[in-house]
């Protein structure tokens, strides 16, 4: 094996792994290392919000493969690492602890980093984000020390991973409150229908939900956080704060090396970047449209996506990432998911009955349609999916 | 631990011993086995952990959830009578020694 030039993958999450052994199944028959910056081989990052932090399952379910697997398909994983910089023109990485690295191509699968909440008192030890197992593991302590000794729980931002973490607290008994800076939940990827749909499911289960609520400072005594203060002066005490308020790609190495970032590191539809040898997959990209706009997606969906593309341009082939994107959410027993981006959309037609037990919202320009969400509603979901993929636009 | 028989899409059988209340793909994934995904890790959203069960013991098992049936049409192998997705059957003693196939392909 050692005769053929190697692949490098950083980063070893979902768009890492896939890119690995979508390479071995293409037949790449040079070396393949996958590089880690974390204490851990390639894992389950959804459950960390939702069955992971409640205990329905342990750590070891989290993991995504064997090292067994991964040496049988001879995917060299070696964890710890971080990468200082690449060296392009020579091909070759340099480590965080001296040595180099060389590579013959490159797979740029750094994922993103929470965005950091700037706020005095935010560099509290129970003032947390929820990006990585160890996120979890310190979260989880946090919310059994809220549990004993009955502290309300806090979330800064009402996006997607606030509100799950917020569902699986309130499961585990805890008062939560869940503070969004602006008027409505999830305000990028949900229609107002469905940001207040999801408001509502919230307050019915004992969350409550603070729209518009613009956090000045959170109070500190004791060097642990104890309250967090609204600008107009609301205070909610706490004894874990959970900060969700978005990420940022991680593609300071791209840029380091030269390579275009604009908020993720600027790959097109086939994960590749301006250098042949080097590609990007998952959430550490921004994917420039035949428009000339740039996508950022952070889902399961577009890591594994990009990767397979990346795969399959460092094997010299052509795979667009045309499919529509999906997403999914769980909270409170429901089933939220989402196909395709409500991009343009003029219409909004409801399928079923938004009381009831399932409903779909599809979302329409003009006659087409260009995304769908649907709540405890799989079939409606996967037969939205089949549409967009027909008449593909992205 | 629950002894399942996983055959690879290769038709190479990997025994795999799986705790009690784990599901088939975290058994799989976890136990060395090829031919599973599980990209969504177990949510009953990606359908990338299809399976073929046993089918003298496919009534042994729980049937399958309104979601996890309608999941099932989207599996990138052939649907069979017995498909069902590893992420929705927990392993338990009464299910020793099933035999799971996987299929060609999951993507």
């Amino acid at each position: 094996m050692s005769d053929v030039p190697g692949i490098v993958i950083i980063g070893a999450g979902q768009a890492g792994l896939q890119s690995a052994e979508s390479l071995r199944a293409g037949g790449f028959q040079g070396s393949i290392t996958l590089l880690g910056d974390e204490p851990y081989g390639p894992y389950h990052r959804p459950p960390l919000s939702k069955a992971w932090l409640s205990g329905e399952i342990e750590a070891s379910q989290l993991v995504m493969r064997a090292p067994e697997l991964l040496a049988r398909k001879e995917i060299d994983l070696r964890i710890g690492v971080r990468v200082h910089s690449i060296d392009r023109a020579a091909q070759m990485l340099r480590l965080a602890d001296g040595k180099a690295l060389p590579y013959a191509g490159l797979v740029l699968a750094t994922g993103a980093t929470p965005r950091a909440l700037r706020l005095p008192g935010a560099d509290a030890p129970n003032v947390l984000a929820l990006r990585t197992r160890d996120d979890g593991v310190r979260i989880a302590e946090a919310l059994s020390v809220c549990k004993s000794r009955a502290l309300p729980v806090v979330v800064i931002g009402g996006g997607f991973i606030g509100l799950e973490v917020a569902a699986t607290a309130r499961k585990l008994g805890l008062e939560v409150s869940v503070l969004e800076a602006t008027p409505r939940l999830c305000a990028r990827a949900l229609v107002p229908m469905l940001s207040d749909w999801f408001a509502e499911l919230h307050r019915s289960h004992g969350v409550g939900i603070e729209l518009g609520a613009k956090v000045a400072a959170i109070e500190v005594s004791d060097g642990r956080a104890v309250a967090v203060r609204c600008a107009d002066g609301a205070v909610f005490s706490c004894g874990l704060v959970v900060v969700g308020i978005g990420v940022v790609a991680n593609d300071q190495l791209a840029f380091a090396a030269g390579l275009e970032c604009e908020g993720g590191i600027v790959v097109d539809e086939c994960a590749r970047t301006a250098d042949p040898m080097i590609t990007a997959a998952g959430d550490c990209t921004a994917r420039r449209l035949p428009d000339g706009g740039l996508l950022r997606l952070e889902s399961v969906n577009n890591a594994t996506e990009q990767a397979k593309s990346a795969a399959a341009s460092l094997l010299g082939l052509e795979r667009k990432f045309t499919g529509t994107p999906w997403f999914w959410s769980d909270q409170f027993g429901w089933k939220l998911q989402m196909a395709g981006l409500p991009v343009g959309a003029d219409r909004v037609e409801l399928r079923g009955d938004m009381q009831g037990d399932s409903f779909s919202l599809y979302h329409y320009r003009g006659d087409q349609l260009v995304s769908a969400d649907s709540l405890n509603a799989p079939k409606d979901h996967l037969a939205a999916r089949k549409e967009l993929d027909k008449t593909a636009t992205l | 631990m629950v002894n399942i028989v996983f055959i690879e899409p290769t038709g190479a059988k990997m025994p795999v011993n799986i705790n009690e209340g784990w599901s088939l793909m975290q058994g799989a994934t976890t136990g060395g086995v090829d031919g599973i995904l599980g990209e969504c890790g177990g949510s009953c959203a990606c359908a990338t952990c299809h399976c073929y069960v046993d089918e003298s013991r496919l009534g042994e098992l729980p049937e399958a959830s309104e979601s996890e049936l309608e999941m099932l049409e989207n599996v990138a192998a052939e649907r069979r009578s017995n498909s069902r997705l590893a992420c929705q059957i927990k392993a338990v003693n009464a299910l020793d020694g099933l035999i799971v196939t996987l299929p060609d392909t999951q993507e």
